[in-house]
């Protein structure tokens, strides 16, 4: 887990470093059983290819659609998911925590 | 998050050196802070206890919450001797997550077969550890040949180079020789207080797997509870 992270941030840097608007997302909070811990890494560019995970696959997509406008406007932003949702539960992961995950800009 | 920063986060980490990123949940405003300056932050309190849990999380402070990404090397595990104990031990360690290297140059010892699945080195220590990523606070090292010149250059390292944890097995006359041999070869009665010897927590172990859960009980005590003070 902690070379995974590593792997991240470092795509984060060499792809940030070639140019590409690049955001960075971090589980900063949870609550319940949420399936990534706090420190968590998600790295997003501004085609929306994405490395590592923020929960078990069902958030991702909020995560990535947001970051679209992180890299857009610079401005970090928290985002909080009850995973319990209906959005979760049609993807099948009801597991009942919530996370709350900090966005921000490579800059 | 500047690529500056994130590029200094990375650079510390390649060297193996632990850092914390502290932003600010409100405003997103960062700064890294090395191991090396912990002690001398206005948060070293937290971030000292945070350096030693490896753990990543919140904490409020008066300019408001901060979220502190916390960076530590991955703990490595060196076993000096190929021996009844490190058979037991390196599986052990492995799955706690320690990564576990075994350095014998006795080539009956160091045998692929007696060791699967285990990065094994059959090399005097001196020589086995030029190879390997140079030591340090977050690698342990356990001397369990029982020769004095197979254990002691590797003790002798594993002191300077400040490893968390550094044991030696032996009986306490074993020690007591020991002691007299590092004496002699400069090291200080603070650093040799360091080793823990006889090794292992104290819980009765008598077979060599027992042995092995005991060493490792004490490599864990020391990468979470912090360094040992040198006996008085």
């Amino acid at each position: 887990m902690l070379t995974t992270e590593t792997d991240i941030l470092s795509a984060a840097e060499s792809w940030r470093g070639a140019g590409r608007g690049v955001a960075l997302a971090t589980v900063i909070e949870t609550w319940g059983s949420a399936p990534r811990p706090v420190g968590s890494h998600l790295v997003v560019d501004e085609e929306g290819n994405f490395l590592g995970s923020v929960s078990g696959g069902c958030v991702e997509g909020a995560v990535i659609t947001e970051a679209a406008d992180v890299i857009e406007d610079g401005r970090p932003r928290v985002l909080e998911f009850g995973i319990a949702d209906e959005t979760a539960w049609r993807v099948g992961l009801s597991c009942g925590g919530r996370i709350r995950v900090l966005l921000e800009r490579v800059e | 998050m500047k690529l500056d920063l994130l590029r200094r986060l990375n650079l510390e980490r390649a060297a193996r050196r632990a850092a914390i990123l502290v932003t600010a949940v409100e405003g997103g405003e960062q700064r890294l802070v090395r191991e090396d300056e912990a002690a001398g932050d206005p948060l070293s309190d937290e971030l000292l206890a945070r350096l030693r849990s490896g753990r990543s999380g919140l904490v409020e402070t008066e300019a408001g919450a901060q979220f502190l990404t916390v960076q530590v090397p991955p703990p490595r595990l060196i076993l000096i001797g190929a021996v009844h104990i490190s058979q037991g031990l390196a599986p052990m360690a492995a799955a706690v997550g320690l990564d576990v290297t075994v350095i014998d140059p006795r080539t009956a010892f160091a045998t692929p077969e007696r060791f699967p699945d285990v990065p094994l080195i059959a090399l005097w220590p001196d020589e086995a550890l030029a190879g390997l990523p140079p030591l340090d606070r977050y690698t342990a090292v356990a001397a369990l040949t029982h020769d004095p010149k197979i254990d002691d250059p590797a003790l002798v390292a594993a002191l300077r180079a400040e490893c968390f944890y550094v044991g030696a097995l032996g009986s306490r006359k074993t020690h007591a020789r020991r002691v007299e041999r590092l004496t002699a070869a400069g090291l200080s009665p603070e650093a040799i207080g360091r080793i823990r010897a006889p090794i292992g927590l104290d819980i009765g172990a008598v077979s060599p797997p027992e042995i092995a859960v005991s060493v490792l009980a004490e490599v864990v005590a020391a990468l979470r509870q912090g360094p040992r003070r040198a006996p008085a």
